[in-house]
């Protein structure tokens, strides 16, 4: 077990795979220098400029080619320096690789990697802030992965890469700097598609992904009134049904605490598959604690306020165990 | 405070071009201290050796007359006649900032001077320019649209799309490419591999034109024609300004990747030195009367971060506000 940030998790696990597999390369806008984030710093130096290659600004192109040398047996991890860069380059995946392995009914398949960094709270406006894991649902084909730790980035990475459909894997740039315990190798590899349960309560399930399995966490650790099983998806699509499921069977309560806008986010699926499955046995109605349904703003403290922190999420949960109901969000009543 | 328009008119006269590449120049060699100092946040992308272009563009358009341009968008807005308060005030995330705070060093705007809200995508502003000259040609209201891009953007399908259909409708449209030698952290001849952009117009048969960007001079003569050209009927122009980005491409990047010796050799041609020793040539400007344009410049800065300094930032309403017309 080593301690390392989870930008050098990300550096371990795409080291990892380029050893231990021939037909992994990288591909991607200033990886060689490792990138803003140095989420990929010395692999070139390592590798060499044939699997760790330098693309132009041209994200449609490389995307594509990603897919199309996924499709002849190897296993490209493509990286957009942010998310949003993959707005000119959407058709290549979810309309193309996507459906590759449908169409050629299965005489090919694209194993392909996108990684990405994403997400809030660093004052990068809003075309370099939003996580858009919305873009990816939908499109039959695509996994969609979202760590939270160095050991889930080291695990997931490394499950995408070996994955024989495409998987997007979306990095929050505010936890690349955080540190801690990794198990590196074979045993420190996370299937996609299994949640982890981080803390285990009787009150009621909060179902988190990413930056708010910390949110949720340092909500709880807030108060002594409650406590509650904190489940960490990992994997956004497919997300494990079982482990909520059985979670809040025993709670009767689900929480949901999302980093995006309200509408159209991913925990309205979650909510509806829980409802459905436990129709009668909920003792409050499901509850989604998100940011607002507005562009995130640049200004420190409104960017602060727009994202769920700890004591808004700990207010929302107590409030839903006193009253029964599902509280009002903040933003409700600020005139507009 | 002076409206953004009369700042633009300034430009008419040569001394107000050199008063305004000063001021660019201590705006952007203002920010690093900023940042330090805790006041900005997420990226910022100087223009620092790429003053002129900026500068001659917003001599030569009309207020009326509508700018896309890029997230490296300081020295265009600044040029356009956006105010150091209103320019550091966004950076900053103040409420007098010229996007009220919301939108920071990536996303400028005035449309009082027809400064579009800077795009942070590489490529973007092409197409949404190409759609501004659509709209004058159909409203035949004599406007002109010029969108400004790196080279990295010549890379990108957009540009050739945009190019394309520009072509074929003859839109009213510049294209001026600042060709700065670095798309991000990659030399030019690592992404392209032609080293004259200009000559992708021919694929489109459209006007090409490179120009020594370093000189206001030569770029205002060729932005000139180029405008002249549209406003005519005539359609698009390619315009490929050769320049030089001092700093690195965004402030996590050092720019250990450059040629030792090269941003010293452009620093010989430095935009700001040749437009004030053309002046002192001319017998315009003395050396004294330069360095008290540069220390008044350097006031007025500081004076400006004092007052950005002492501005509120954004109510927690305008977060909520203009997301659309009516909200349900």
């Amino acid at each position: 077990m080593t301690v390392m940030r989870t930008r050098q998790a990300v550096i371990q696990a795409l080291s990892d795979e380029l050893e231990s597999d021939p037909s992994v390369f990288l591909m991607g806008e200033d990886i060689g220098s490792g990138g803003p984030f140095k989420a990929t710093e010395g692999l070139i130096e390592k590798f060499g400029e044939d699997r760790v290659i330098d693309t132009p600004i041209s994200e449609m192109a490389f995307l594509g080619a990603g897919v199309g040398a996924a499709a002849m047996g190897m296993r490209p991890v493509v990286e957009m320096m942010f998310i949003e860069f993959i707005g000119v380059a959407l058709d290549q995946l979810t309309t193309q690789g996507a459906f590759y392995r449908y169409l050629s009914r299965g005489a090919y398949q694209v194993p392909l990697t996108i990684r990405a960094a994403a997400g809030a709270g660093l004052g990068f406006g809003c075309q370099h802030s939003q996580i858009l894991d919305q873009w990816f649902r939908g499109n039959a084909g695509i996994s969609l992965v979202i760590p939270s730790t160095p050991q889930s980035m080291y695990g997931l990475l490394r499950s995408a890469i070996r994955s024989n459909d495409p998987v997007v894997i979306l990095e929050h740039k505010a936890l690349y700097g955080e540190r801690g315990e990794v198990v590196t190798g074979e045993a420190g590899i996370i299937p996609i598609g299994q949640a982890r349960v981080v803390t285990e309560g009787k009150d009621l399930t909060i179902v988190t992904v990413g930056s708010t399995v910390h949110t949720a966490t340092a909500a709880m650790e807030l108060q002594s009134e409650w406590s509650a099983d904190i489940i960490d998806l990992q994997t956004l699509i497919p997300w494990d049904k079982t482990t909520v499921i059985k979670s809040v069977a025993k709670t009767g309560r689900l929480v949901i605490v999302e980093e995006s806008s309200y509408s159209g986010g991913w925990g309205t699926e979650i909510s509806s598959e829980v409802v459905s499955q436990l129709w009668g046995k909920l003792k409050t109605p499901p509850h989604r604690i998100t940011s607002p349904d507005a562009p995130i703003p640049y200004a420190q403290e409104l960017e602060k306020r727009y994202l769920p922190n700890p004591e808004y999420v700990e207010s929302q949960i107590s409030e839903l165990l006193k009253t029964g109901k599902c509280p009002a969000p903040w933003w409700e009543g600020i005139k507009s | 405070m002076t409206t953004s328009l009369k700042r633009r008119e300034k430009l008419n006269t040569e001394i107000g071009r050199l008063e305004r590449l000063l001021e660019i120049r201590a705006v952007e060699e203002s920010i690093q201290t900023l940042y330090n100092d805790g006041h900005v946040r997420g990226s910022t992308h100087l223009a620092i050796g790429q003053e002129a272009v900026s500068v001659a563009i917003a001599s030569v358009l009309r207020p009326t007359d509508i700018v896309t341009c890029t997230y490296r968008g300081h020295a265009t807005a600044l040029a356009l006649g956006v105010s150091p308060e209103g320019v550091l005030g966004e950076i900053c995330g103040r409420v007098i900032g010229c996007s009220g705070g919301m939108g920071g060093s990536m996303h400028l705007m005035d449309a009082s001077v027809g400064l579009m809200p800077t795009f942070a995508i590489v490529g973007a502003g092409l197409p949404v320019a190409a759609g501004v000259a659509l709209a004058a040609k159909i409203k035949k209201n004599d406007s002109v649209a010029l969108t400004i891009f790196g080279d990295g953007s010549t890379n990108i399908g957009a540009f050739h799309e945009t190019l394309n259909m520009a072509s074929i409708l003859k839109l009213p449209i510049v294209f001026v490419i600042e060709n700065n030698l670095y798309g991000e952290y990659t030399r030019i001849n690592l992404s392209t591999p032609i080293s004259d952009l200009a000559d992708r117009a021919d694929s489109y048969a459209m006007r090409k034109e490179i120009v020594d960007g370093q000189d206001v001079d030569a770029v205002m003569k060729s932005v000139s024609a180029a405008v002249d050209y549209a406003r005519a009927g005539n359609g698009p122009s390619l315009i490929e300004a050769k320049t030089y980005r001092y700093s690195g491409h965004s402030r996590s990047d050092p720019a250990t990747y450059r040629t030792p010796g090269e941003l010293d050799e452009w620093k010989k041609r430095d935009p700001l030195d040749i437009a004030a020793e053309k002046l002192i040539s001319q017998g315009v400007l003395t050396a004294s009367e330069l360095q008290q344009m540069k220390s008044d410049t350097s006031s007025r800065v500081t004076q400006a971060i004092e007052v950005v300094l002492a501005s509120e930032g954004p109510s927690l309403e305008s977060l909520m506000q203009h997301v659309s017309e009516k909200r349900n």
